[in-house]
């Protein structure tokens, strides 16, 4: 564990933090995520750490369940998004010739319809639920996810290694998770860090046109929104949620800026 | 002391003094600040009024769809835009009379059955004609014209006929009706050239100011119509209404001194507001309520005790103290406040009592399924967070209240008025009838509480046509009772209309109408030197 | 032909095939968008009979494929029909609005594209340094904060505390250069921050990548500086993710700057298309709808084409 660097203990320290408050909310939160315990806006006290929000509730009790919330549907939605996209990227650049093409205009196609519409309109049409939203987030983020996946195996895969393989015959499964896989790895990771940070804030906006999670239940990008009126005068209960969402999305990309890091080197290369 | 007091207010009036300086002096002399601050606002007002200038106004409820069309105007940027443009037959005043304007004088036949506008001679459109009574007539017809799409439609069909009469437009009614003046008082009803038949959305009206750019969603610029009647009105040279829907950069644009004055100031941080320099924030109580409406004749809301439960569950104080932050009153179930006239202010004030509501909803032997309140921001301001107060209070009565929010797109057409149980708002009418007409009728297309009594319906058209005002006061209380007691209508409050002004207006007057004067400060104030 | 010139020819050809498809979707988007026209445009203050005469005015009885084929036809010949809503031409309002939002569009991407790929660069350069940590640092910042709250934030400080710039961002014809780029002040620093991180972590990330080929370490042997290294061999060899992720943001900047338009009450096509989908104007969510998309083809279209160009091994197939 020596080799770790300080910066990724601090994100490896404030991502376990996030997490593992998720995991045990109702154990750690002081009050219920919808009970109205004082006036609105109250400031920091030992009663409430970190105030009250904007019609009473305590501030560090919705914090800790719109923790979860929301950690919970961005990382679902991301590994969701990565999985579809980065396998069909790899698959389609591989495989190449007609599939490539019929995959990727497929994905030129819903990719040129502006994702908050398209979310919007399927969200309307079905009953807004957590696993609803979730597969709607992850299935419009693969289109990203999957663009990339494949500009970068296109690259790899008419690499030198890639044709020996081919040429010994090796099936495309194995040829996509042993050689294309380990090599794109490192964008791939750094673009994941990004993408779990997008969903955040696409949770956020959904909350914010009214198809997110249900009140009382709670969300960062929720909370922020209920109580922006407060931020131009001072009142900090906008401003710790979205700390929080800033926090959690600098250290989970500075634990992926790590391993990005350790699969360079696991690469060889210059070693 | 108050001597040295109207000397101040001299100063004030002769424009010498910025309020800062007036309240400081005023407390020097013991004055507390709510008095001073109104001792300075009237004697600000007092002064003379300034013409010229650019009015800048930022609204909310505009946008890229707007027309300037009376007809379908239905939110704050365009009705603002018509009553800029614009000129209606009669206003109501601040006080609740009537307020001639294109008519110059109203008469009614005894039985209140026939009515006489008179028109106003020497009234001039922007293209140059002269107001006829034959043009008042025309825009009536289109507005009554079942093929119209026009939102007073509806008030206008208790007419039998109407007929232009030399300088006179007489009206006949199927049954009578003592507040007809307050129904042609209606925003969309503005008298255009020939009804407005041939292009509704020209722009062309008898109002103070004429079209110069008009940009949907955007902004609408205005200037003086040279020929305007009336000295009164009209003291910018130019309005420009800018459209600012969210509201934290409509409080920025006044705090930046790019708007002159703003409307619907979140209640939250009015006080906030009100603390920043050169501005002030304006209230005033009006007919708007905020409303949990339940349909009397679905279940589980058809059962009277449970109606009753949720009544008594919600926490009325509260939600005046939370969510309005104190501007505005406390509801009572009813649609009707102190501020219509003819109130009945004996009526009791229906308390937050759990026991009560833990009582009725025994008796009403609801299974405990969940009861599904269905709710959107769009609904009204603060109408997710009122939801989930109610749920809060209702819990602890052991009512099983759960909130489903929905999308603001649609929640209009799709869930109120559809849904039996949702989150809704009034913005009131001049009179009672109206109110009720509107909402409590049988045959109403908004009756959203599906309230279908013919026994009510017999008791508006006779408070409708009764000349006596105390037994029509008598009637009124009746109904509201009936409302209260067993009516599908959960209102909570009634919500002030907060505007917000710079330093630099001049003549700004409350008035419980509507939002900004009655939706024309643009039109009634002036800017200071 | 040039192998390369075909596969371009096919590229292009592809895109013009999206577009068709694309407008098929958007159609069929539209149709099943909840709720009635009618009753969006008159409110809630609506009465039935109001609300039949604008559905039969509107022509929102006809059968939906009928009306996809005359619009697509009209659409082809520059004619998008009038808005259902207020009666005025499309194309007029349409113009005008993303002129506007290729105008915020353009200047955000001058500011950030280059801020981006020289951030991207430095990072590299100073790999592992306080540099590259700091910038990591305040781009993972500005990218995970919601972006109306860094717009109220800055509204706030800069244009209402400071008075440097205006906090509403209008502009219209008749104002000069100068002074619509002081207008759209605000809403620049907005967008360079929120597309600022997505950016320069890619180009850091591929360079990084191609950091490990044996031809940088060729290069560095030869002795040339760090930064010419990184500039001369390794950004070229990087182009193709990075051109990619400069596309993408370029979209989002033309396409999804809804919230920054509300926020600074900007007149753009975000704010035009939002108020017309809550009306269920269905010609101009199709306009729009088609406008986006074929922005967003377009811009695909290119970063595609050069990453074609930019690799050796497709342009030289064996």
């Amino acid at each position: 564990m020596k080799n770790i660097p300080l910066s990724a203990l601090v994100g490896l320290f404030f991502t376990g933090a996030y997490f593992l408050m998720a995991i045990f909310a109702p154990l750690i939160a002081p009050y219920g995520v919808g009970e109205v315990v004082g006036d609105v806006w109250e400031p920091m006290s030992s009663t409430y750490l970190l105030g009250t929000d904007n019609i009473g509730r305590d501030l560090l009790s919705r914090m800790i369940y719109g923790g979860r919330t929301t950690i919970f549907i961005a990382t679902a939605g991301t590994v969701l998004s990565f999985v579809i996209g980065s396998i069909l990227g790899f698959f389609a650049a591989v495989v190449g010739g007609w599939m490539d093409q019929v995959l990727s205009r497929f994905v030129d196609l819903i990719m040129s319809i502006p994702t908050l519409i398209f979310a919007l309109v399927v969200l309307s049409v079905t009953p807004v639920t957590i696993p609803v939203l979730i597969v709607v987030m992850g299935l419009l983020d693969s289109t990203r996810v999957y663009r990339l996946a494949r500009a970068v195996a296109v690259d790899i895969s008419v690499m030198d290694y890639v044709e020996a393989a081919r040429l010994r015959g090796e099936k495309t499964a194995w040829i996509i998770f042993r050689e294309i896989l380990p090599n794109a790895l490192s964008p791939l990771v750094a673009e994941m860090g990004l993408r779990f940070i997008f969903m955040v804030l696409f949770v956020s906006t959904l909350s914010f046109l009214g198809l997110g999670v249900q009140p009382p239940e709670a969300d960062w990008g929720g909370i922020v929104k209920e109580n922006k009126e407060g931020i131009v005068y001072g009142i900090p209960a906008a401003l710790i949620p979205a700390f929080a969402i800033a926090t959690l999305a600098i250290s989970v990309n500075l634990v992926a800026d790590w391993v990005l890091n350790r699969t360079t080197s696991l690469k060889g290369g210059r070693g | 002391m108050q001597d040295q007091l109207n000397h101040l207010s001299g100063r004030v009036t002769a424009g010498k003094m910025t309020r800062r300086e007036f309240m400081g002096k005023a407390a020097a002399l013991g004055v507390s600040a709510v008095v001073a601050g109104n001792l300075y606002t009237s004697a600000a007002n007092a002064a003379e009024p300034v013409r010229g200038g650019t009015m800048k106004v930022g609204r909310g409820g505009g946008s890229s769809t707007d027309t300037l069309d009376p007809a379908i105007a239905s939110s704050e940027t365009p009705i603002t835009n018509i009553t800029t443009i614009g000129e209606r037959l009669v206003e109501v005043s601040p006080t609740g009379n009537i307020n001639p304007r294109i008519a110059e004088s109203v008469e009614a036949s005894a039985d209140a059955k026939s009515w006489t506008f008179k028109i106003r001679k020497g009234v001039e459109f922007h293209n140059g004609k002269t107001v006829t009574a034959e043009d008042v007539l025309r825009t009536m017809e289109r507005h009554a014209n079942e093929d119209s799409q026009s939102g007073a439609l509806g008030l206008l069909r208790g007419i039998e006929s109407m007929k232009a009469d030399g300088d006179n437009f007489i009206v006949n009614l199927d049954s009578a009706n003592a507040d007809l003046p307050y129904l042609l008082s209606d925003y969309h009803l503005v008298i255009q050239p020939d009804g407005g038949f041939d292009n509704p959305g020209d722009g062309v009206g008898a109002g103070a100011y004429q079209v110069e750019a008009d940009e949907p969603g955007v902004r609408h610029l205005f200037k003086k119509f040279a020929n305007y009647w009336d000295d009164s009105r009209g003291y910018a040279d130019a309005v420009e209404t800018i459209v600012l829907n969210d509201a934290t950069a409509r409080t920025a644009a006044l705090q930046s001194g790019q708007v002159h004055m703003i409307d619907r100031v979140e209640p939250k941080i009015a006080k906030l507001l009100d603390r920043a320099p050169n501005l002030h924030v304006k209230n005033v109580s009006g007919r708007g309520h905020y409303v949990f409406i339940m349909h009397t004749d679905t279940g589980p809301f058809n059962n009277n005790e449970l109606r009753l439960a949720l009544k008594y569950a919600i926490n009325r104080e509260e939600m005046v103290d939370k969510i309005l932050r104190g501007y505005g009153g406390i509801g009572n179930d009813m649609p009707i406040n102190a501020a219509y006239p003819l109130f009945d202010d004996s009526i009791p004030q229906r308390m937050h009592d759990v026991a009560k509501a833990a009582e009725h909803y025994k008796k009403s032997g609801h299974d405990g399924s969940p009861i599904i309140l269905r709710v959107a921001d769009g609904a009204f301001p603060g109408a997710v967070d009122a939801a989930a107060l109610f749920q809060q209070s209702a819990q602890a009565a052991g009512i099983p209240l759960e909130i489903k929010r929905e999308p603001n797109d649609g929640y209009w057409s799709e869930v109120w008025n559809v849904q039996p149980f949702c989150a809704s708002y009034w913005s009131g009418r001049p009179v009672q009838d109206q109110m009720y007409t509107t909402a409590y009728l049988s045959t109403s297309d908004w009756n959203d509480t599906r309230w279908k009594r013919e026994s009510f319906d017999a008791q508006i058209i006779a408070a409708r046509g009764e000349l006596d005002v105390a037994k029509r006061k008598e009637m009124y209380s009746q109904m509201g009772r009936i409302i209260h007691d067993e009516g599908g209508l959960i209102c909570p409050m009634f919500n002030d209309f907060v505007d917000a002004i710079s330093d630099k207006v001049g003549g700004y007057e409350a008035d419980p109408n509507n939002p900004m004067m009655n939706n024309g400060a643009q039109i009634k104030c002036w800017l200071k030197a | 032909m040039h192998p390369v010139l075909t596969l371009v020819a096919q590229r292009f050809a592809l895109g013009l095939l999206l577009l068709f498809a694309a407008s098929a979707l958007i159609f069929a988007g539209t149709m099943i968008l909840p709720g009635d026209v009618a009753q969006s445009i008159l409110g809630q203050s609506a009465t039935p009979e109001a609300l039949e005469n604008l559905r039969r005015e509107l022509g929102l009885n006809e059968p939906p494929l009928q009306r996809y084929f005359s619009w697509l036809f009209n659409a082809m010949q520059g004619d998008l029909g009038t808005a259902l809503t207020n009666g005025r031409d499309i194309a007029d309002s349409l113009s005008t609005r993303l002129g506007n939002t290729l105008f915020l569009a353009f200047w955000a991407a001058v500011v950030s594209v280059p801020l981006a790929i020289f951030l991207g660069l430095l990072a590299v350069r100073y790999k592992d340094r306080w540099p590259d940590k700091l910038i990591s640092a305040v781009t993972l910042a500005s990218i995970s904060i919601p972006e109306f709250l860094i717009g109220y934030v800055l509204m706030y400080f800069v244009s209402v505390r400071l008075g440097w710039f205006p906090s509403v961002a209008m502009v219209n014809s008749s104002m000069s250069l100068f002074e619509r780029l002081n207008a759209i002040a605000l809403p620049i620093a907005v967008l360079t921050l929120v597309v600022l991180a997505h950016m320069m972590r890619m180009t850091r990330a591929a360079i990084l990548n191609v950091m490990q080929s044996a031809y940088i370490e060729t290069a560095e042997l030869k002795g040339l500086s760090s930064f010419k290294v990184i500039y001369r061999h390794a950004l070229p060899n990087a182009i193709a993710p990075i051109v990619n992720v400069v596309m993408l943001n370029m979209a989002y900047l033309v396409v999804g700057v809804v919230v920054v338009e509300v926020v600074f009450v900007y007149p753009g096509m975000g704010q035009y298309l939002v108020d017309h989908v809550s009306k269920r104007d269905v010609p101009v969510v199709q306009a729009c709808g088609l406008i986006f998309a074929a922005v967003y083809i377009c811009l695909n279209m290119i970063a595609d084409i050069v990453s074609i160009l930019a690799n050796p091994r497709l342009r030289h197939p064996k």
